[in-house]
């Protein structure tokens, strides 16, 4: 039943969220730290566990597929939630602290990449085709 | 004699305010068919949909936040308040999670050292950043250069660190506009820069995730440039924040404080 794929789901994200809470507690902060990072790991793990003892059915895997789908469409709803009006009207302070901060981060990105490669010899295994490939597939 | 227009909202208001999440489905699903036909028919697919979609949804915020004065783009317009359930942390974190069903635990396992590497680098950089435009910006005082590199950090790592030092509420506001410059950013120029940087597989992606940290920016802007990288991107993003609230008022401001006394 497709309850099933959502509540195995949903009991990920609350533990995790729990987890993460607990994290920050222990830190000393109010904040979540990886939460939903754990959360992923757990759906992995009980999902990975159920399937050796019997694959999960369609309808099941259909109750977690969902979420996964409509991902898109929520991150459309996030980025028109946004307080976008203050981003831009902050001053030239916050607009060179955030945008200096974004492009100095994205151009890291090669560079940390090329740390350690050798530790993920088989990297040509994930590598991901263009997504408009995909589209038009 | 009754006003046709208070008629009219007297029908209307019930629904749309009362079914808040059915409303917000239906006006997002709008947004994505009118993105999906424009990138296929304006820009033969050279722009993804989804990227077209987040740059609308970006710009609706805009001139919501300009109708109403309010902090929730879209969603402070009532009869789209749904917008902004659909968009919260609730059903995104959901989301987000529910992307990594089917991931190889290996991946992870495989790209954690270069991930961490990434947390703490992003971190620094942006604590770096924001505190030097803080101080070309007559700033000299570490609390709020500490502050203002937070909000170079995330808009929630800004007024935490922000509320701990004792930074003036103006310091914090434009800490809180920096995150959401970065944010914003974050959407957009992804996908734009995304093969320049080599943002194409799981490991890149994780890097990513670590360096950007910002949560909205991140799964925005990876949702427009492939959405199969999210759950690597989240990944490491996820864990950005709540390492940025406790590295600001303590290490980043000790380490800010020693550099300008």
């Amino acid at each position: 039943m497709a309850i099933y794929g959502s509540a195995i789901l949903a009991f990920s994200l609350v533990c995790g969220l729990l987890a993460g809470r607990l994290l920050g507690l222990a830190c000393g902060i109010d904040a979540n730290v990886g939460g939903v990072g754990i959360a992923m790991l757990l759906l992995i793990l009980i999902t990975d566990r159920i399937s050796h003892a019997a694959p999960l059915d369609a309808a099941t895997q259909s109750g977690i597929l969902f979420w996964s789908a409509i991902y898109v469409p929520v991150a459309v709803a996030l980025a028109a939630s946004q307080n976008v009006r203050a981003a831009l009207t902050g001053g030239p302070a916050a607009l060179l602290a955030g945008a200096g901060a974004t492009i100095a981060c994205m151009m890291l990105v090669p560079m940390v990449n090329r740390l350690g490669r050798g530790d993920a010899a088989d990297d040509g295994d994930h590598h991901v085709g263009r997504a408009r490939d995909r589209r038009q597939s | 004699m009754s006003d046709p227009w208070k008629t009219l909202t007297d029908v209307v208001d019930p629904v749309l305010s009362g079914y808040p999440l059915i409303t917000a489905l239906a006006v997002v699903g709008a947004v994505m068919a009118a993105s999906n036909w424009a990138s296929r028919r304006l820009t033969a697919g050279r722009v993804h949909g989804s990227a077209i979609a987040i740059f609308v949804g970006l710009a609706l915020a805009y001139a919501g936040g300009r109708a109403t004065g309010g902090k929730q783009g879209l969603a402070d317009i009532e009869w789209l308040s749904g917008i902004g359930v659909l968009g919260g942390s609730m059903i995104r974190d959901l989301a987000i999670v529910a992307t990594a069903f089917g991931v190889r635990l290996d991946v992870f396992r495989k790209t954690g050292l270069a991930g961490a590497v990434s947390l703490a680098l992003g971190l620094f950089v942006s604590f770096m950043v924001g505190a030097t435009v803080g101080w070309a910006f007559g700033y000299r005082d570490a609390v709020s250069l500490t502050t203002l590199g937070g909000g170079a950090a995330t808009f929630i790592v800004g007024p935490v660190t922000g509320a701990a030092l004792g930074a003036s509420s103006e310091v914090v506001a434009l800490s809180v506009a920096a995150g959401l410059i970065k944010a914003v950013l974050c959407m957009t120029l992804t996908p734009l820069v995304a093969p320049a940087i080599g943002l194409d597989n799981p490991r890149s992606a994780m890097i990513f995730g670590g360096l950007l940290g910002t949560t909205s920016g991140v799964a925005g802007g990876l949702a427009a440039t492939d959405e199969r990288l999210v759950p690597y991107g989240a990944m490491t993003a996820t864990f950005y924040t709540g390492l940025g609230c406790l590295v600001g008022p303590s290490l980043a401001f000790f380490v800010i404080r020693s550099i300008v006394g």
